[in-house]
């Protein structure tokens, strides 16, 4: 009855809580605009054009943040992107090629070429390896400016072009700083609404956990060129007010240096963070202007500072100023999942449609490691598949979740065959996976970590979470609620605000439950979900097992424990070498002589 | 006009393919790539010219000087920015190390040298044309390169040593092989042949600090056109690649001759992830 009470005072506290953390959370971009704001007031025009480069340099890097911080993608050469803008603002606004633009006309149509040529840029990120892409975006980077510096009829050559101007009131040196402030105010606003939303948290989870993305159906190409799109368009803005700034642009202006900033800016600031590469730009860009006998260093300097963060605090600056995740956490806790609150989760009504796999082949080299399977999962059922080390029981569980294409066989569920090799597409279909291996994001929060789950189950696009619409608000509401719903299902929900790192490893399976029940499936396949756990774990999670099965949902569970098995499994498949060595229910595999010779032990 | 192009491509190309081969070695004993191997190649051109024209020593002493202080480069690479990621290579933080190894030399470079192109001695003066230095030394050095790697992988301990490492590190290991010397060694070899390249090259590319980025990126070109760790799918992509880019520059001018390149670079990599000679990956789950 102690709950009732309490649960009514929730809502109450939770405001009030949820008040006070963003308010811990914008308090410090407060500040940093507010004190950019009263620059010119205390100080000369000089400091005044320092902070407006600041404020460029950050309305460039905060959309590459969402770039290199949140999809860890390492874009090196994006100074080519505000190269493009600037020389697109300058030669359109001058009318040497075609008849003048208006000025903010000619800002649009650099933000749409920095869009394109962005994710032209991007394109190897979608196929290739890390290193081939930081190579490309390099390579983007030095024929750009080869090209400012040959295509003299239009950029000027080495000559130059004069770069746009302002009309009053932007035209003098403050009222240039007020107007690149308030861009990069709103670009903070954008990239933060960005971040915060599930396209962020599906960024990072590309990041640090790209196969368990797959698995819960998103598209890492989309997500990627959305945000190509969002982060060219950003550059090339920023490029159009550093041609201004500058009056008079060259190629020399954009050299690799500046490239170095913006990429170092954020690895100093901190991997998912937006606070932490703001204030690595404003020190990088205030760093020359202290030491001014280094000035010519700086380069040096900043590559130093790159190599000394990833060496010696990969965290950067944002980790430096976590202190909330600093704090001890109880050492003697324990997982409790309330099954109960079940229900109200997987709401979903149950299906009566079966996955059933039929003749499935599959060998790595010559090696047959599943060799002519047929299986069956019916909704309501758990099904246990057990088998020695290097039976095909995970293989098979890859080829069901789209990972393995099997060289012949199918995977069909009810009508319908499932794709296969595609394992972006099975989350739509209501099958949900957790991994051998828990796959979740280190640096996120366990909330944030159950929300990447249900990242397809939103409505709003990309454009409303950036301007925060209604629908971006509902879905984070809705995806929140639901997310504590999950935790509180699989016993984490004191948890929810704790990095998933600092975890211990049965909670990190549970987590992974959690994050799977998100999809409100239809369908779950558990990895070896008790390896690891303690014997009261594996008994509570047998219950939770139990309950998920009890709401319709059918379960596939690889496991080594054999009393776990036994204990909750309507059927069982026993594997052996890629086949199948007997299949039936726990009483019959237990009588059945070969495996308990072989397997069971007896 | 064929004739220059054949001349000036494979001149130039055969520094691509060395700067590539650079990158194979390294790659070969670590999994990692390093941008320090564009940087080598300017270094070999550097240090060059430092030591034969500036401090005047005589061509064989001056190359051997360069080598080793090349050498030194790279087994400095491999301390300070390969050796302490190698734990975690699956986060990639090697090409941030290696970038910021590679920016801190070329920084010095721009410094201490000179931030303009400057001279690089004439060797062997032979003749004019074709017979000149500038266009039969890199082709030479590639051979000569390619040829001495060939026997060290295949007569020499030290050399099969380098291929079980490659090969599989772990059983490498566990046969007792020194790991870590055999990386330190590729590094330092990988750090000489890029430094050569560039001293076999100086009279094409002259010693310019500049030289760094654009031989880290068309070095790269051959390495992914020809498949990670494949010495003769470099140098066959090396000397392509710079017909293909003299071809252009004769064709189509200057600009279009680098935007020729690039989109080249960015379509076959679409279209052969792997490269054209390369294998396929391993599986990820």
């Amino acid at each position: 009855m102690k709950a009732d009470t309490s649960a009514a005072a929730i809502p109450d506290r939770k405001t009030e809580r949820h008040w006070r953390d963003s308010a811990i959370h914008v308090l410090p971009f407060l500040a940093i605009f507010g004190f950019a704001a009263i620059v010119p007031m205390v100080t000369n025009d000089y400091w005044a054009l320092i902070a407006t480069r600041a404020a460029i340099y950050w309305m460039l890097v905060s959309g590459l943040n969402l770039v290199v911080g949140f999809a860890g993608q390492l874009a090196i050469g994006y100074v080519a992107l505000l190269t493009l803008g600037a020389y697109t603002t300058s030669v359109l606004v001058s009318g040497n090629v075609l008849p003048p633009f208006p000025l903010f006309a000619a800002f649009g149509v650099a933000a749409l070429f920095g869009a394109i040529f962005g994710v032209i840029v991007g394109l190897p990120a979608l196929r290739l390896r890390t290193f081939y892409f930081a190579m490309s975006t390099l390579g983007f980077a030095t024929i750009v400016t080869q090209i400012a510096l040959a295509w003299q009829s239009v950029t000027g050559g080495g000559i130059g072009i004069a770069g746009p101007e302002f009309p009053p009131p932007f035209n003098t040196t403050t009222g240039l700083f007020y107007f690149c402030l308030g861009c990069a105010v709103l670009g903070t606003w954008m990239t933060a609404n960005v971040a915060h939303s599930r396209f962020g948290r599906a960024l990072i989870a590309i990041r640090d956990a790209e196969v368990a993305t797959e698995s819960l159906g998103i598209s890492k190409p989309k997500m990627l060129v959305s945000i190509f799109l969002l982060a060219g368009a950003f550059a090339a803005f920023a490029g159009g007010l550093f041609a201004t700034l500058q009056t008079y642009i060259t190629p020399d202006a954009f050299s690799f240096d500046l490239s170095v900033l913006f990429f170092i800016a954020i690895l100093i600031g901190g991997r998912g963070s937006i606070l932490g590469p703001l204030l690595g730009t404003i020190i990088l860009t205030l760093l020359p202007e202290f030491a001014a006998p280094l000035a010519a260093w700086s380069t040096f300097l900043y590559a130093v500072l790159l190599l000394a963060v990833v060496l010696v605090a990969p965290g950067g600056i944002a980790a430096l100023l976590d202190f909330k995740n600093r704090r001890p956490l109880q050492s003697n806790r324990a997982i409790i999942p309330r099954p109960a609150v079940l229900p109200e989760l997987l709401s979903r009504e149950s299906a009566h449609t079966t996955i059933a796999l039929r003749d499935i082949s599959l060998s790595f080299g010559a090696v047959r490691a599943i060799d002519g399977l047929n299986l069956d999962i019916v909704p309501a059922r758990i099904h246990g598949l057990i088998g020695p080390n290097g039976s095909g029981k995970t293989t098979t569980l890859n080829v069901i979740s789209g990972y393995y294409a099997p060289q012949s066989g199918t995977v069909s569920l009810g009508d319908t065959e499932l794709p296969r090799g595609r394992p972006e597409t099975r989350a739509e279909h209501g099958i949900a996976r957790t991994f051998q291996t828990p796959r979740t994001v280190g640096e996120a929060s366990v909330l944030q970590n159950v929300m990447i789950g249900g990242t397809i189950a939103g409505q709003g696009t990309l454009v409303e979470s950036l301007l925060s619409l209604p629908r971006h608000r509902a879905d984070e509401r809705m995806l929140e609620e639901t997310a504590r719903l999950a935790l509180r299902v699989v016993g984490l929900e004191s948890l929810a605000s704790v990095r998933a790192d600092r975890l211990q490893h049965s909670e990190l399976r549970f987590l992974e439950i959690a994050r799977a029940l998100m999809l409100r499936p239809r369908f779950l396949m558990l990895d070896e979900p008790a390896a690891g756990l303690s014997v009261d774990e594996i008994a509570r999670l047998g219950g939770l097992i139990k309950e998920i099965k009890g709401q319709g949902v059918g379960v596939l569970l690889v496991e080594h424990h054999a009393d776990l098995i036994f204990d909750i499994c309507d059927q069982i498949t026993v594997l052996n070498l890629g086949r199948v060595l007997a299949a039936g229910t726990p009483s019959e595999i237990r009588q059945h002589k070969e495996v308990v010779s072989a397997y069971l032990g007896g | 006009m064929l004739a220059s192009i054949l001349a000036s491509g494979l001149a130039v190309g055969a520094v691509y393919a060395l700067i590539g081969v650079t990158y194979n070695t390294m790659f070969s004993t670590s999994r990692v790539m390093s941008f320090t191997a564009g940087q080598l190649g300017m270094l070999g051109g550097v240090f060059g010219s430092l030591f034969v024209l500036r401090l005047g020593l005589p061509v064989i002493p001056g190359l051997i000087a360069t080598l080793l202080c090349c050498a030194v480069v790279g087994v400095i690479t491999e301390i300070l920015a390969v050796r302490p990621v190698l734990k975690s290579l699956d986060q990639h933080l090697y090409v941030l190390s290696t970038l910021a190894l590679a920016l801190m030399v070329q920084q010095i470079t721009a410094i201490e040298w000179s931030t303009e192109p400057q001279p690089f001695p004439k060797i062997f003066d032979i003749g004019p044309g074709f017979l000149d230095q500038k266009f039969w030394l890199p082709i030479a050095a590639c051979a000569v390169t390619i040829v001495g790697l060939e026997f060290l992988y295949r007569r020499t301990l030290v050399g099969h040593a380098f291929v079980a490492i490659a090969e599989d590190n772990f059983a490498a290991r566990a046969l007792g092989l020194p790991e870590r010397n055999l990386r330190m060694a590729s590094y330092a070899l990988a750090a000489a042949i890029g430094g050569f390249a560039g001293f076999a090259g100086g009279q094409l590319l002259l010693a310019f600090v500049a030289n760094g980025p654009l031989l880290n990126f068309y070095g790269f070109v051959p390495v992914a056109l020809g498949g990670l760790g494949n010495n003769r799918g470099a140098v066959v992509g090396g000397l392509a690649l710079g017909l293909f880019q003299q071809a252009a520059n004769f064709l189509v001018g200057g600009i279009f001759s680098s935007v020729a390149v690039f989109v080249m670079f960015i379509v076959v990599l679409l279209a052969a992830p792997q490269g054209l000679f390369g294998s396929s990956s391993a599986r990820r789950v």
